[in-house]
C-alpha cells in the first residue's frame, strides 16, 4: 500500500500556494468532457459537487435522504472556526494551525492542518456571500464566540443552527447547478459498492431506495463525502442513517482505513433514559461557558439524588465536587472534550453519577443566573434550554441540567494524501469520512470548517489535477458496459439476496444494539488490552450469528427500512472489529483514544511519541484474514511535540 | 420509575405509490413517557418484525428537529399536537394511557405517497433550484466584513432561514399552498444585501415553479403558521407578495433577463 502523503516541498506557509501553481489545469472547454461522481451532499459533498459543477465538470451527486438539504451536517449547532482575527485578540493562521495540531494530540499531518487554517477565512467570506445569516453585532460586523477550549474568539455562528445555515448555503449553490443541469442529483440512493477499472476508481453501484433498483454509474473520478461512522456505537448523536457502508465498501476494494479507533466522545449530551432509546441528543458545548459541572462528593448523596429523595439544589456548596474546575484550574469547565468526558466517566465510575441510570453529571446554571440574571441566560441559551425541557421534561432554569458523554464524531476514516486522494487512484475523500486533519481529537467548530475547506477549496483543485493528468483523451472512456460494473453489481445483488434469505429470528436493530454495547464498553472512553481482545472475539461471534440468524422482513423492491439497516449493520460489525484492532495496536493514549495501561499517575493520557507518531492505516485482506497494518510517519517540522496540559 | 402507557395506533399503510392505502390498527404496550414519538414507532416496528410483518415506513434522520425528514400527521395535525415541535421531538408524555392515535402521511396533491407515511417532497427542491440561491462562485467572495449587515436584518434573515423544508405547511393548508415555505426562502435571501442583485429574478422564478408544481394559492387561512415546527411567521408570505408585486411591475416595464 502506497502511503506517499505527497506533501509539497517548501515552507509550511507556501506549500498550498505553490502546490496550486504546480497542479495541472484542465482547459475550460475540456472540462465538460469529464464526469465526476460525488457521494454525499453534506458540507463536504454539497460544496464539492457545486464547485466542481461551477468549474464546468459534469457531476452526479448522491445522498440517501430525500433531499440533499437533509444531510447530517444540518444538525451541527455550535459554530465554525476561522482565523479571521476580527476580534483582534491575537488569532492568526498559525495559531489556529497550532491549536488544531495540539488539540489533535499531535497525531495529525502538519501540512494539511496548515492549509485548513489558511483557507478558513475564505470559507467565511464564501458563506457570507451566498447568504448564510451569521450572527452580527449591532455595528453590522460579524459576531464571534470562544468555543470548545479555545482561548481566542474565532467561532462564527448562526444562532444555535450553524450547521443548518452552512448546509443550506451549500445546498443552494448545489441547487443552482442542479437547475442548470450541471449536477444530476440522486436522492434516496445508497452507494453499495465502488467500481475499479485498471486500479482506478471509475464508478459506483447504488440502490434506489424508493424503487429497489440497482444502477451503475461511471465517471472519471469519484469523491466520497459520506460522513462519519459514529453509529457503530448504536447510540450516538449522529442521524439515524449515518453509516460506514460507502467508506467500508471502498476499503474492501483497496482503500486504506486510517486510525479507526480515534472517536470523539462529546461531554455534553442528554443522558440515556431507557432501553428503547434510538439516539442521543447533544447539548451545545457553548453551555459550558456559563454552566458549572459537578457531582456530589459523596456517593451516598448521589444515590439519594438518583432515587429522587434529595433535590440537587439542596446539596450544600461544600458537598459538591466541581471536578473540572478542581482538576483543570486554568481551563475549568472549558477543558477539551476528551478530557472533560473522561472526567465525567470517572466521577460516575466512583458511584457519584446522577440521572436514573447513574450515568450523568450536573451542568448547573444556578450561579450564572445569580450573576447575570435569568434574562441574560435566556438570551444566550434560550433555545437550548427549551430543547432540554422538551426532551427531558425538566426546567433547567430551576433544576440543574444533567449531561453525560456520548459518541459524536469520528476522527478516523479513509486515508488520504495531501490531495485528499485515497490509496485508490481517482477516489478522493472529503469531510468526516476522511482521516486527515484532526489527529486523535477534534476541536469544537472545526469539522464544519474542514468539510467546507475540502469541498469549496481543496477538492475542486485536486480532482481537476487528477483529471488533467489522466488526459482528455481518456475522459468518459470507461462506461458501465465494462465487466467490472457487472461484477460489482452482481456482488451487491448477491449480498442483498443473502440478507433477505437468512430467515432467522433476530432483527437488524437488535444486532445493532448488541454491536453498540460491545463497542461502547470495550472501545469507548477507556480501552484495555484484555477488553479489546475480548471484543474482537465477541464481534466475530456476533458476525457469525448475524449471518445465520438475521431476520429481514419485506423485499428488495422498494422502501425497506429493515433491509437498509441490515446492510449498514453488517458493515458496522466488520468495521467495529477493525476499530478494536486499531485500538489494540495503539499502545498509548492520545486524544480520544485512552488505553488504561497508558496513563500518568494522576490519570492523564500518556502518549508515546517515540513509537506511535504515525497514522495507522489498515489494508483489507479478506473476510477472515487479519488486515495488514501500514504506517505513515508523522513528521513535525514546525510544532514541537509537548504534553498537552490544560491544568 | 418512568410512567408507561398502552396505546392504540391507527396507521396509514400503503404498499406503493400506485396502490390504494388503508388504515390498520395496532396496539403498542409499555411505551415510556420519556421516549419520543418515533421511538414509540420503533417499538411498533420491532413488534411487527417479530411477527414477520413489514414495519411502517416513515422518513426520519436527525431526530433532533432540524433535518426536516420526519413528516407525519398525528391526530389530524402535521407533526402532532405540540406547538413548534417536529414529530421526532414530540415526546410521549404528551399522550396518555389508553389513547388512540391516528397517524397518516402528509395529504397534499403535490406530495404523492410513496409508501406508508413516506411522501415525495421533491417539488420543494425544484422550487429552490429555480431561484433559491445567491450566486457566488467559490473563490470570488469579498471579505465577509466588507458588507456590514445590521443585526436586525441578520436576525430577520435568520428567522426566515430557520425553515427546515418539512412540508407541514403544505399538509396543513386546505389549498396545499407552499407560500410559507417559498416565502421563507425568498424573505431570507431578498432581505440580505448579498441577495439583492437577483431579487426580482429569484422571486418570479420561484413563484412560477411553485405554481407549476401544482401547489394551491394562499387564501390567508393561517393553518401553515400554526403547524410550522419552526414558527415561521405569516409575515414571510406578506414579504413574498410584496416582492412579487414589485418584481412584476418592474418586469412589465423591463423584462428581467
Ligand atoms: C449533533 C452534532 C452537532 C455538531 N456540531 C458541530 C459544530 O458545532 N461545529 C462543527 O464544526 N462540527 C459539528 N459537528 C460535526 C459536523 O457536523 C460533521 O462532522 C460534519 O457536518 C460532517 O459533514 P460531512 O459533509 O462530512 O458529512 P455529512 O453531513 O454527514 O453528509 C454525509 C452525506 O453522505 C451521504 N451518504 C452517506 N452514506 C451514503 C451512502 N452509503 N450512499 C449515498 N450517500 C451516502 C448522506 O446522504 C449525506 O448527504 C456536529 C455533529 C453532530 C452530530
Ligand atoms: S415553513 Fe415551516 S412547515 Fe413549512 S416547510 Fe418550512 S419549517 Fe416546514
Ligand atoms: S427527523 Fe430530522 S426533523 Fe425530525
Amino acid at each position: 500500500m502506497n502511503l506517499d502523503s505527497k506533501i509539497p516541498e517548501g515552507p509550511l506557509s507556501e506549500k498550498w500556494s505553490s502546490h496550486k501553481f504546480n497542479m495541472k489545469l484542465v482547459n475550460p472547454s475540456n472540462r465538460r468532457k469529464y464526469s465526476v461522481i460525488v457521494v454525499g451532499s453534506g458540507l463536504a459533498g454539497g460544496s464539492a459537487a457545486a464547485s466542481l459543477a461551477e468549474q464546468g465538470y459534469n457531476v452526479s451527486c448522491f445522498c440517501y435522504q430525500d433531499s440533499p438539504r437533509r444531510a447530517h451536517s444540518i444538525a451541527a449547532q455550535g459554530g465554525i472556526n476561522a482565523s479571521k482575527n476580527y476580534q483582534n485578540d491575537g488569532d492568526s493562521v498559525y495559531r489556529l494551525f497550532y491549536d488544531t495540531v495540539k488539540g489533535g494530540d499531535y497525531r495529525a499531518r502538519e501540512a494539511n492542518v496548515y492549509r485548513l487554517s489558511e483557507v478558513s477565512s475564505d470559507i467565511i467570506d464564501q458563506c457570507a456571500a451566498n447568504g448564510v445569516p451569521f450572527a452580527r453585532e449591532y455595528g453590522g460586523l460579524l459576531a464571534n464566540r470562544s468555543f470548545g477550549g479555545a482561548q481566542v474568539s474565532r467561532t462564527f455562528y448562526a444562532r444555535g443552527q450553524t450547521g443548518q445555515q452552512l448546509l443550506l448555503g451549500a445546498y443552494s449553490a448545489l441547487s443552482k447547478q442542479i437547475g442548470l443541469g450541471k449536477v444530476k442529483m440522486f436522492n434516496r440512493h445508497e452507494m453499495l459498492d465502488l467500481v475499479k477499472v485498471d486500479g482506478h476508481a471509475k464508478g459506483i453501484i447504488v440502490r434506489n431506495m424508493a424503487t429497489g433498483e440497482l444502477t451503475r454509474h461511471a465517471s472519471d473520478a469519484v469523491v466520497l463525502a459520506t460522513g462519519g461512522y459514529g453509529n457503530v456505537f448504536f447510540l450516538s448523536t449522529n442521524a439515524q442513517g449515518c453509516n460506514v457502508t460507502a467508506a467500508y465498501r471502498a476499503h474492501k476494494r483497496g482503500a486504506g482505513m486510517a486510525n479507526p479507533c480515534y472517536t470523539q466522545i462529546h461531554p455534553t449530551c442528554i443522558p440515556v433514559h431507557g432501553d428503547k432509546q434510538s439516539k442521543l441528543t447533544l447539548m451545545s458545548e457553548s453551555l459550558r461557558n456559563d454552566g458549572r459541572i459537578w457531582t456530589p462528593k459523596d456517593a451516598e448523596v448521589a444515590a439519594k439524588i438518583r432515587k429522587g429523595e434529595t433535590d440537587p439544589n439542596s446539596v450544600a456548596e461544600d458537598d459538591r465536587d466541581y471536578f473540572l474546575e478542581r482538576k483543570y484550574p486554568s481551563f475549568g469547565n472549558l477543558a477539551p472534550r476528551d478530557i472533560s468526558s473522561r472526567a465525567a466517566k470517572e466521577a460516575c465510575d466512583e458511584g457519584r453519577g446522577v440521572a436514573s441510570t447513574g450515568l450523568g453529571v450536573f451542568l448547573d446554571f444556578r450561579d450564572a443566573i445569580k450573576r447575570d440574571g435569568q434574562n441574560t441566560i435566556k438570551e444566550r441559551y434560550g433555545n437550548l434550554f427549551d430543547m432540554y425541557q422538551c426532551i427531558t421534561g425538566d426546567n433547567p432554569y430551576e433544576t440543574p441540567m444533567m449531561i453525560f458523554p456520548a459518541v459524536h464524531y469520528t476522527m478516523g476514516g479513509l486515508w488520504v494524501d495531501y490531495n485528499l486522494e485515497s490509496t485508490i487512484p481517482g477516489m478522493f475523500v472529503g469531510g468526516e469520512a476522511n482521516f486527515s486533519d484532526h489527529g486523535a481529537n477534534r476541536l469544537g467548530a472545526s469539522a464544519l470548517m474542514q468539510g467546507l475547506s475540502d469541498g469549496y477549496f481543496v477538492l475542486p483543485y485536486t480532482v481537476g489535477n487528477y483529471l488533467g493528468k489522466q488526459g482528455v483523451a481518456d475522459a468518459g472512456k470507461v462506461t458501465t458496459e465494462h465487466p467490472a460494473f457487472a461484477e460489482a453489481e452482481a456482488n451487491v445483488k448477491a449480498r442483498t439476496d443473502k440478507l433477505l434469505s437468512i430467515g432467522g429470528t433476530e432483527s437488524p436493530r437488535s444486532f445493532h444494539k448488541r454491536l453498540g454495547h460491545i463497542i461502547w464498553e470495550q472501545c469507548g472512553m477507556a480501552r484495555s488490552k484484555e477488553g479489546l481482545e475480548g471484543a474482537i472475539k465477541d464481534l466475530q461471534a456476533l458476525r457469525k450469528e448475524f449471518w445465520t440468524n438475521l431476520r429481514v422482513v419485506g423485499d428488495a423492491d422498494g422502501i425497506n427500512p429493515e433491509l437498509e439497516r441490515a446492510g449498514r449493520v453488517a458493515d458496522f460489525i466488520e468495521f467495529g472489529e477493525l476499530m478494536c484492532r486499531d485500538a489494540l495496536m495503539r499502545e498509548e493514549s492520545c486524544g480520544g483514544h485512552f488505553r488504561v495501561e497508558h496513563q500518568t499517575e494522576d490519570g492523564e493520557a500518556l502518549r508515546d511519541d517515540e513509537n506511535f507518531a504515525f497514522a495507522g492505516v489498515w489494508e483489507y485482506k479478506g473476510d477472515d484474514i487479519e488486515p495488514q497494518l501500514h504506517k505513515e510517519s508523522l513528521i513535525y517540522e514546525n510544532v514541537e511535540l509537548a504534553t498537552r496540559s490544560y491544568k | 420509575m418512568e410512567k408507561t402507557m398502552d396505546l392504540t395506533l391507527k396507521v396509514w399503510r400503503q404498499k406503493s405509490a400506485n396502490s390504494t392505502g388503508t388504515f390498520e390498527t395496532y396496539g403498542v404496550k409499555d411505551v415510556s413517557e420519556g421516549s419520543s414519538f418515533l421511538e414509540m414507532l420503533d417499538t411498533l416496528s420491532e413488534d411487527l418484525v417479530e411477527k414477520g410483518k413489514e414495519p411502517v415506513a416513515f422518513d426520519h434522520d436527525c431526530r433532533e428537529g432540524i433535518c426536516g425528514s420526519c413528516s407525519m400527521t398525528i391526530n389530524g395535525i402535521p407533526h402532532g399536537p405540540e406547538k413548534a415541535t417536529t414529530a421526532c421531538q414530540l415526546h410521549m408524555r404528551h399522550f396518555h394511557d389508553g389513547q388512540t392515535i391516528t397517524i397518516e402521511p402528509w395529504r397534499a396533491k403535490p406530495f404523492p405517497v410513496i409508501k406508508d407515511l413516506v411522501v415525495d417532497r421533491s417539488p420543494f427542491d425544484r422550487i429552490i433550484q429555480s431561484g433559491g440561491f445567491i450566486t457566488s462562485r467559490a473563490g470570488s467572495a469579498v471579505d465577509a466584513n466588507a458588507i456590514p449587515i445590521s443585526k436586525a436584518t441578520a436576525d430577520y434573515a435568520m428567522d426566515a432561514a430557520a425553515c427546515i423544508g418539512c412540508g407541514a405547511c403544505v399538509a396543513a393548508c386546505p389549498n396545499a399552498s407552499a407560500m410559507l415555505f417559498t416565502g421563507a426562502k425568498v424573505s431570507h435571501m431578498n432581505s440580505l444585501p448579498q441577495g439583492k442583485a437577483e431579487k426580482d429574478r429569484r422571486t418570479l422564478a420561484m413563484v412560477a415553479t411553485m405554481d407549476g408544481e401544482g401547489f394551491g394559492g394562499c387564501t390567508n387561512v393561517g393553518e401553515c403558521e400554526a403547524a410550522c415546527p419552526k414558527s415561521i411567521s405569516l409575515d414571510m408570505i406578506a414579504h413574498l407578495n410584496r416582492d412579487y408585486a414589485t418584481a412584476q411591475i418592474k418586469n412589465f416595464f423591463k423584462p428581467v433577463a
